[in-house]
């Protein structure tokens, strides 16, 4: 039950002809991929109106063709359930394919925390449909009428009699029946649920236990080479002089040295490795002064325009009926996603098509990308995702992909490109530094009456105010789509912008409360009335036994609070801290996490998603931050980029609030969004400093401690 | 240049005729095509290669194969016995000790060596003895719960 499907490409028909007997239904819900799902219709002959099938085969096994990744988030299980609640199976028929751009059908991508919120209910939808193709099939086989038949275990009963009986398996033998379905259909509600809403055993777990879940890098194939790519000193750097010889004349080696990719290549990795050592280069590097000091300042000058997606009431009035006004500028690093799987693709390019196993959270974007790049047609190119090792919104871009496809089309082998852990510091897109300028204002009774709020960098996501604020405005400058702002590659890092603009936003709530002499609780219940927001801080008020206090402890001891939404759903985090004024080290006690993220799926995988956020939320926290000067990175490996370990886990509490209400929501971002401001809150509690910038390592904490 | 390496692998004997400066995670994940020892940071930062020699976890990416001569190495394809799951493997199991599963190998290793030298090991042992081991995605304290069930004093994570 792996989801390395090994089947040839297929065109639409042909793949429903080599599914062979059984039923076979295709999933079409429009609008899931937005106006990137529309550009694809046009190019693609593949038929891009399905979002999956499903198959249910005469031996009674289903199986879901999905174009999602399981990258660890879970979702190879939580869509399983989801199609066997609906189709009313047991989750031990069910098989996953996912992927596979050859038998699954196009996908934008595994990110966004998008998977159970969007693409579950085409799920869901196309099970329940399978359900009445099915049970129409067994009134017929049975002479029974619908209404009068009971489905259990992917069984048909009579209800009347149960003697009379018919499997899904049966009903599917000699069946070659396809139904296309669209997003209306009955689905089982939250009463009726015995797959979903529960936590079974994961599907990809006893691979994973035992070594033999397969990622990219394990995959193996007849004469293949690795690669070791030559990097340039410093981003934007150019070759004055590149010479291979020494390399080429090294037993076993094969050297590449074409368009800019210089590459040396052999059965053996480490050999590659020797070899391209030997490889003399010598660059022009780019003179640059900006380092992680210095990025800010630049980072604002550089910025342009801005975007205004909130711009209500009046400012100048809201400045005006503010008792106090706050202005505070807040800053971010830049942090690597660092999945302890590298970036890796194994390409084997031979008879004009090409066939890549990619660590991918994007296979269908992979797919054009080696097409351009070999000048093929995207269908002469299949992409392949085994598991993948941890993505984190890093592994989108398929820039490993690429190269091992070129290096295999050039020495017509199968090449495998395996990045070391410094080509995945220097090539990582690292989520953006940034800047978050607020100025706001309270008004005698406690109100919020102004806010104007300024991000520079990070992207407008998690910059939307969530409190009931008259006179508000949001500008957005410098946002994740502009070019040439940053000296090296950028991109999307769990939950992106939303850790950034909540690490600001939440402090800037928090200084306010304090300011004012209210309980920092007390004061975000008095200035939102949003019933999602109110609920998440009841809960982890009440999991954490808050206790209403206006002053700050100042004893070393904090406790910190935030609130925030994010991919649908709501979060709010209480964390206790201790701090140690003589060394400014900060020890996380405990953190409690209330969600309410609708319907839960698999109440265990959400809380272990929310878990995951915060424990990678802590490395950030603390000690993530790239050190560059200019393009040059300097971080090359784990001993210069710690992120979190087991001993800086705390105790974690996750508190899933009900709402059956709600489709289901986001799991695998929200988590992480509060973290920085959460325990900067629970820092200014222990000591009355305020920590403005991430991360938030001991020097940087003991400075602020000593101008208090 | 070349050298016979023999060793015990998984309990059974083998040899390689091969350049005894190799690294023995390539040797694994190449000659012997045992691809559960993963590469994570090559410089014995992040314990993904973790294997057990004579009874110790090693950085199997910083042992070359002359040290592994007339050794016995267990990798990961090497703890379930005929199919089923040894007692750390089916704790992880049981504990959600994975997520994406990459580092898992590597700490199931660890974590293996840990209870062969700790049977009874302290909250503060398993979390001194597992700190190298780096998990991306946060399955730590599922981790610690899957140690402490294998050694039979295991609580609910």
């Amino acid at each position: 039950m792996t989801g390395l499907a090994r089947n040839t490409r297929l065109d639409r028909r042909g793949f429903v002809k080599a599914l062979g007997g059984g039923v076979l239904v295709l999933v079409s819900a429009p609008g899931l991929g937005g106006p990137a799902w529309e550009l694809e219709a046009q190019r693609r002959p593949y038929p891009s109106d399905i979002n999956a099938y499903l198959h249910i085969a005469q031996d009674g096994q289903v199986t879901l063709f999905s174009g999602k990744i399981e990258m660890g988030q879970g979702i190879m299980t939580s869509l399983a359930q989801m199609a066997a609640e609906e189709l009313g199976v047991d989750l031990d028929v069910m098989h996953v394919v996912m992927g596979d751009t050859a038998s699954c059908p196009w996908d934008a991508g595994t990110w966004g925390s998008m998977s159970t919120r969007f693409f579950g209910p085409a799920v869901r939808a196309a099970a329940a449909q399978a359900r009445l193709v099915l049970t129409d099939l067994a009134a017929e086989h049975l002479a029974v009428p619908r209404a009068a038949l009971v489905v259990e275990k992917g069984v048909v009963y009579a209800k009347a009699d149960r003697s009379r009986h018919v499997s899904y398996g049966e009903l599917a033998q000699g069946q070659q029946i396809t139904r296309t379905v669209g997003e209306k259909a009955v689905l089982r509600s939250v009463r009726e649920f015995s797959v979903m809403g529960r936590s079974p055993k994961r599907l990809d777990g006893r691979d994973k236990v035992t070594g033999a879940a397969k990622y990219a890098g394990d995959m193996r194939l007849p004469g293949m080479l690795y690669a070791r790519i030559l990097r340039p000193p410093a981003h934007g750097a150019t070759p004055k002089s590149i010479d291979t010889t020494a390399a080429a004349a090294m037993a076993g080696v094969t050297v590449v040295n074409q368009n800019g990719l210089v590459a040396a290549l052999a059965a053996d990795p480490e050999l590659a490795a020797r070899a391209l050592d030997a490889v003399k280069a010598d660059w022009d590097v780019p003179a640059s002064t900006v380092d992680g000091d210095g990025i800010h300042a630049y980072l604002v000058n550089q910025a342009g325009e801005p975007e205004t997606p909130v711009s209500e009431g009046d400012l100048a009035a809201g400045r005006s009926a503010s008792a106090r006004t706050f202005d505070v500028e807040y800053r971010t690093a830049y942090v690597a996603h660092a999945p302890v799987e590298p970036h890796t693709s194994l390409a084997d390019v031979k008879d004009g098509k090409a066939t890549v196993w990619a660590s991918t959270q994007s296979p269908f974007g992979n797919q054009p990308q080696v097409a351009r790049a070999l000048g093929f047609q995207p269908e002469n190119v299949r992409i392949i995702t085994p598991y993948v090792g941890g993505g984190f919104g890093g592994k989108s871009a398929g820039l490993q992909s690429v190269e091992a496809a070129r290096l295999s089309q050039i020495v017509g082998k199968p090449v495998m490109v395996d990045w070391t852990r410094a080509d995945e510091f220097f090539n990582d897109t690292f989520g953006p530094a940034a800047v978050i300028r607020i100025a706001s204002g309270v008004d005698a009774g406690g109100r919020i009456v102004f806010w104007d709020y300024q991000v520079y960098a990070a992207g407008g996501r998690g910059a939307d105010v969530l409190y009931d604020i008259p006179n508000r405005r949001v500008r957005v400058y410098g946002g994740r789509d502009r070019e040439h702002y940053h000296f090296f590659g950028t991109g999307p890092w769990r939950a992106p912008g939303a850790n950034s603009n909540k690490f600001g936003y939440e402090q800037q709530v928090d200084a306010m409360a304090r300011a004012a002499g209210v309980d920092p609780l007390a004061f975000r219940l008095a200035n939102t009335k949003d019933p999602r927001a109110v609920a998440v801080l009841h809960a982890v008020a009440r999991a954490s036994h808050w206790t209403p206090q206006a002053a700050i402890r100042r004893d070393g001891r904090g406790r910190g609070l935030a609130l925030g939404a994010d991919a649908g759903a709501y979060v709010a985090h209480v964390a206790d801290v201790v701090v140690d004024r003589a060394t400014g080290a900060v020890k996380v006690e405990k953190i409690w996490c209330a969600q309410d993220m609708g319907i839960v799926v698999n109440p265990r995988g959400a809380e272990i998603q929310a878990e995951g956020g915060i424990t990678m939320g802590l490395g950030a926290c603390f000690s993530e931050e790239i050190q560059f000067q200019g393009g040059k990175i300097a971080t090359k490996n784990f001993d210069t980029y710690g992120f979190t370990r087991m001993s800086w886990v705390p105790e974690i509490e996750i508190t899933l609030v009900q709402n059956d209400k709600l489709d289901p929501q986001g799991g695998g971002e929200p988590g992480i969004i509060n973290m920085g401001a959460v325990i900067a809150n629970a820092i200014y509690d222990a000591t009355g400093a305020r920590m403005t910038r991430l991360p938030m390592t001991p020097e940087r904490v003991l400075a602020e401690i000593r101008k208090v | 240049m070349r050298d016979t390496i023999r060793f015990t692998l998984n309990g059974k004997p083998v040899s390689l005729e091969t350049d005894p400066a190799r690294k023995l995670l390539w040797a694994l994940r190449t000659d012997l095509e045992l691809t559960g020892t993963k590469y994570g940071c090559g410089e014995g930062l992040c314990g993904a290669c973790t294997v057990i020699v004579d009874g110790q976890a090693i950085r199997s990416c910083q042992m070359d194969l002359a040290s592994v001569q007339g050794r016995s190495v267990t990798t990961i394809e090497g703890l379930a016995a005929d199919g089923a799951l040894s007692p750390i493997q089916q704790a992880f199991l049981d504990h959600d000790g994975y997520q994406c599963g990459y580092c898992t190998p590597g700490q199931i290793m660890n974590a293996h060596a840990l209870l062969l030298n700790h049977p009874k090991p302290t909250r503060a042992q398993i979390v001194e003895g597992m700190d190298g081991n780096l998990c991306r995605c946060g399955a730590y304290r599922h981790i610690v719960a899957a140690i402490e069930a294998a050694a039979g004093q295991g609580r609910q994570s």
